[in-house]
């Protein structure tokens, strides 16, 4: 796990990207499996047609566990307070994902090392996967 | 039916055991590989007292334990005319593989936006662990697309 601080920390500094990708039809369906969600829209191109989808997409929630991996990548498990994010685009098999984030704010009000991230998950077009928040509690 | 009387509504407790071999299938399909997530000498030995959950775990035991679809089915709407629109959590203490959570799902909100055409329902789910720690809690927005 890392040793970060609070007062190494500067509003701006940026967290090292998590890459994943080419994201496969195996790899979705692994994730389908593993995180309990078999919704055919994941793993059957005709039934992802009828609902109005180009073809299967990968889970939002596995965009979403890989951006929690540049959260855990930077501080540790532990330290993460919250972690939200908006599901802005959808990705499909084929894209790779880079996941990046930066240090937006910081307080020690009320004796907590507080760092506030601005976090994102992007394809490799540029297009924005999820845009989000995270807050860090460090010593 | 939409019906904003819903709001406020408790569905029943649920219990979700974490398995630690779902735990390292779902690191490694999600390209983690610190061991932490899959040996317990592992995450030992990087300070924790066991096997620790991924961050998003939590909302996979309400997969696993049939939450995630009950708004749905109470107000009758189709799951493809849904779409998942943020995801909060607060984490207040650490999950751990061999942990035996109690969750309970309510509403908290819902609203319309665009004269109707987009409809949100607020999910709000507490979890706490078989000590009664408060582990996390996870918001969800689900976003319902009429026409």
């Amino acid at each position: 796990m890392t040793k970060l601080t609070y007062d190494q920390i500067t509003i701006g500094d940026t967290l090292p990207p998590v890459e994943i990708g080419p994201v496969t039809r195996e790899d979705i369906a692994a994730f389908a499996r593993a995180s309990g969600d078999p919704s055919p829209i994941h793993l059957d191109d005709e039934i992802a047609r009828s609902s109005g989808l180009p073809g299967i997409i990968i889970h939002g929630m596995f965009n979403m566990a890989v951006l929690g991996r540049l959260l855990t990548d930077w501080a540790g498990q532990t330290r993460i307070k919250s972690f939200s994010n908006r599901f802005a685009a959808m990705a499909v098999p084929g894209d790779t994902i880079t996941c990046r984030g930066k240090v937006a704010d910081k307080s020690d009000l009320g004796g907590k090392n507080l760092v506030d991230l601005d976090i994102e998950a992007i394809n490799q077009k540029g297009d924005v996967l999820l845009t989000g928040k995270a807050v860090i509690a460090l010593s | 039916m939409w019906d904003t009387a819903l709001i406020g509504k408790e569905y029943a407790p649920f219990d979700a055991g974490v398995d630690t071999a779902q735990i390292a299938a779902f690191a490694a399909s999600i390209g983690e590989d610190d061991p932490i997530y899959r040996e317990e000498a592992a995450a030992r030995a990087a300070g924790y007292p066991a096997i620790p959950a991924p961050l998003t775990f939590p909302f996979s035991l309400m997969m696993v334990a049939g939450q995630s679809f009950l708004v749905h089915a109470d107000l009758d709407i189709p799951i493809p005319k849904t779409v998942h629109g943020e995801q909060w959590f607060d984490f207040h203490n650490n999950l751990y593989a061999g942990d035996v959570v109690t969750g309970q799902q309510k509403i908290a909100d819902m609203f319309e936006k665009k004269g109707g055409a987009l409809q949100f329902i607020i999910t709000e789910t507490r979890m706490d662990n078989q000590d009664g720690v408060h582990i996390c809690d996870l918001r969800t927005s689900v976003v319902v697309l009429n026409n």
